[in-house]
């Protein structure tokens, strides 16, 4: 079914063109941190996580959101979302890719990645989120394909098939269960040390993954007439706001924990994000916009009549995948590591050529993404 | 046609999958170099200690903060970091393995502020060597593990850069080489490796000293404010120490059950 | 078959790089051994010479890890019948201490650039 990803139009081969250009930009500048160290990046000895390992954990949200198509499909006989399951399956490969380059690129030898291959060490949760995330990646990559195989010849997929499905919908919850008890097991790490990490996790995750997938489908619909059906993607709407509603009842509940303990360790993180900390605020904006973004989002998807209109599903989609961002990929590590366990401030801002790197791994995971989509949609043009 | 390579491809799949047992077992079994290492999970790795090396059950360290001055903390850390050749980076990515840090930032709320006047307003901080550490927990290839001897070591070989460790130490103990340390290192010591870009490194409690028969460096330079010895032998001057006089350690309530103690 | 052509100029094309290294060396004299600094220091290796040419790459490895994970320092030579420390710095580089000259040589030659240097200080080679 590959050869539907080798014949296109000329924006087609335009775009593929373009991620090209910007995958060998990252290369680039990934070369020049195997040459010099992680040096090239903002981290530092007291913030080690920055903007690598922040996309990881954000990106893993958006993989694991193919659930929220597969639970209703499969569990529910919801057969209004078989039509775009293909897409969420084959989404969730692209940004496990992403993940585990984005895991790659972040560390310091990575030659001797094999290490956590020839010294499995169960007892770390990183050994762990090595397993879920290849799994994911190659339950995926198997349902998808069988799946769109036996579509397109028009036969049922083999009943084996049925077990992997079933299976990624537990394996889902726990990509992301086991990312953030990455974070959550850790003693000195106040702003993680909550039993409630996991679960907001799983709320941003199901709300950013599906305002993705609305995303993209409507972005095939403007570039291939790709039809998802009628009210599919107003119900998909309906996910991502309730999961954001989620989402922030359980980040007010962090603050209500936080603040009326009055614990000072504990208090210094959102102080940091929220409000500045000894004069030190760089992600204070970034993070009211977030909430802002949020509340938006979340106030134009409640209205069902808003749903149905693609205008308003669209902007309120972009306003809680960027709020969802923001939260995860520049919060979550920022939080964490200010200050520091010996309540010092040593500020996080990434640099342009951590950036150069991820911009790279952003539009690999998007040739990834762009190469299974044509497939899929061609497959689906091809049967009808 | 199709269907004979179908089924040649099954049969090869199970074929694969069974010559894989034997290789796999083999490699879940010895999981490393030495069988102590622990099939799967970390175990503390015994030490073979040579006829002239210091042993011990428990090595443990106090620091009599009262003693400590400027000078010898200087002396201390100047020690350390020159044998060890930890390189002098200006910024936020440098490294160290012992620094002075102010009382209020190595014990934060455990200090009231109200404290005697003669009392240290400054003290050492390094690793503290836990009896049981977050950081060998979180570390994915046991690079980092720990000693019977209750050392907890680095194998700078292994290290894949991961920095999980670094995120699981409370105490912010641990640095990473961002960059190549030779660049910054002023005099070698040709006796000691350095280290290269990308690995984590902590104080080893002088390991490589104590199985020469010497004491950690940072003991024998302090003019007696610092004291290393077995924490299970109730002869010890450790011991003895912590039985005359007041000491706390930092953030004991996380669990991490750290063996260096302050006397304050 | 289909595409004929291009399948045939593929197939040579892949066979000329493949076989490369041997029909560039034709012509080339045969490997020659490099000449090694002799030590002036001891008599004997800790291991004898053959077995080092062949095995020091696996010997070192074991001693890295029975020494930083085993804290088992102490090597009983064979050859010499003394008890050695297991260091690469302590040991070897004691006697066999011009890196340039001695295991710059072989490695050189047959392309070899093992990273141990990257750390473990030698001392009078060149220090980056």
């Amino acid at each position: 079914m590959l050869e539907k990803a080798i014949s296109g139009t000329k924006v087609y081969w335009g775009w593929i063109a373009f991620l090209l250009l910007l995958m060998s930009v990252g290369a680039a500048c990934y070369w020049q941190q195997l040459s010099h160290g992680l040096t090239i990046t903002g981290m530092s000895r007291d913030v080690s996580w920055g903007f690598y390992i922040a996309q990881f954990t954000f990106l893993v949200g958006v993989a694991a959101s193919a659930v929220m198509l597969v639970i209703p499909k499969y569990l529910h006989d919801y057969h209004k979302f078989a039509k775009i399951l293909i897409l969420g399956e084959f989404n969730a490969v692209a940004m496990v890719v992403l993940c585990l380059l984005f895991i790659v690129a972040d560390l310091g030898s990575p030659q001797r990645l094999m290490n956590v291959l020839l010294h499995p060490t169960p007892n770390s949760i990183l050994f762990w989120d090595m397993v879920v995330l290849n799994g994911y990646l190659l339950i995926n990559i198997l349902v998808g394909w069988v799946t769109l195989e036996a579509e397109r010849k028009q036969i049922a997929p083999p009943k084996w098939i049925k077990f992997f499905i079933y299976l990624s919908i537990p394996w889902a919850v726990s990509i992301h269960t086991v990312t953030a008890f990455l974070y959550c097991g850790l003693p000195g790490r106040g702003y993680w040390l909550t039993a409630v990490l996991a679960a907001r996790f799983l709320a941003s995750a199901f709300a950013a993954g599906p305002a993705f997938l609305i995303l993209v489908t409507y972005i095939a619909k403007i570039f291939t007439g790709f039809d998802p059906g009628k009210g599919v993607l107003s119900t998909l709407g309906k996910t991502v706001v309730y999961a954001m509603c989620v989402n922030l009842f359980l980040l007010l509940c962090e603050v209500f924990t936080v603040f009326y303990s009055q614990i000072p360790s504990h208090m210094a993180h959102l102080q940091y994000l929220f409000a500045g900390y000894h004069g030190h605020g760089v992600l204070v904006p970034w993070m009211w916009s977030s909430m802002i973004m949020a509340v938006i989002g979340i106030l134009i998807l409640l209205v069902p009549k808003n749903r149905e209109r693609d205008n308003m599903l669209i902007i309120a989609c972009l306003l809680i995948f960027i709020g969802a961002w923001i939260d995860k990929g520049l919060g979550m590590i920022g939080g964490g590591f200010v200050p520091n366990p010996l309540h010092e401030i040593t500020e996080y801002v990434p640099t342009q050529l951590e950036l150069g790197v991820s911009l790279g791994i952003y539009a690999t995971g998007f040739l990834v993404l762009t190469i299974l989509y044509k497939v899929a949609i061609g497959v689906k043009e091809e049967i009808e | 046609m199709k269907t004979m390579r179908r089924n040649f491809l099954k049969i090869a799949a199970f074929a694969a999958l069974g010559w894989g047992v034997r290789p796999a077992s083999q490699l879940l079994a010895s999981a490393g170099a030495e069988p102590s290492e622990g099939v799967l999970f970390a175990s503390r790795h015994a030490v073979h200690a040579g006829p002239n090396s210091l042993k011990a059950s428990r090595w443990a360290m106090v620091i009599d903060t009262t003693k400590l001055t400027e000078k010898i903390m200087e002396e201390v850390v100047h020690t350390c970091h020159s044998i060890h050749n930890v390189p002098e980076i200006p910024g936020k990515q440098n490294l160290k393995w012992i620094w002075e840090a102010h009382m209020d930032h190595l014990f934060l709320e455990d200090l009231h502020e109200f404290q005697p006047q003669a009392g240290a307003k400054s003290a050492l901080a390094l690793c503290n060597h836990c009896d049981n550490p977050p950081c060998v927990r979180v570390c994915p290839t046991k690079a980092t593990f720990q000693r019977e001897d209750g050392i907890v070591m680095m194998d700078f070989h292994r290290c894949i850069g991961c920095r999980y460790c670094m995120a699981g130490c409370p105490y912010g103990s641990r640095s990473f080489n961002f960059m190549d340390p030779r660049k910054h290192l002023g005099k070698t010591n040709p006796d000691f490796p350095t280290r290269t870009k990308g690995v984590v490194e902590k104080c080893e409690f002088c390991a490589e000293r104590l199985a020469e028969g010497k004491m950690p460096a940072c003991v024998e330079v302090s003019e007696g404010a610092m004291v290393f010895g077995d924490l299970s032998d109730p002869e010890s001057e450790v011991r003895k120490l912590l039985a005359e006089r007041f000491s706390i350690r930092r953030s004991p309530t996380l669990g991490t059950k750290p063996c260096v103690y302050y006397l304050v | 078959m289909y595409d004929k052509n291009k399948i045939l100029v593929g197939l040579a094309v892949f066979v000329v790089f493949m076989t490369y290294p041997f029909w560039n060396n034709i012509g080339s004299a045969a490997y020659k051994r490099p000449e090694l600094e002799k030590v002036k220091m001891a008599k004997e290796c800790v291991e004898g010479v053959e077995f080092m040419r062949s095995e020091h790459m696996a010997m070192l490895n074991e001693w890295r890890d029975e020494v930083v994970r085993n804290g088992q320092h102490e090597y009983h030579s064979t050859a010499t019948h003394r008890v050695h420390a297991k260091s690469l710095t302590k040991t070897c580089l004691k006697c066999h201490e011009n890196k340039d000259k001695f295991c710059d040589k072989c490695h050189a030659t047959v392309s070899v650039s093992p990273y141990c240097w990257d750390c473990h200080v030698d001392p009078k080679g060149e220090k980056k």
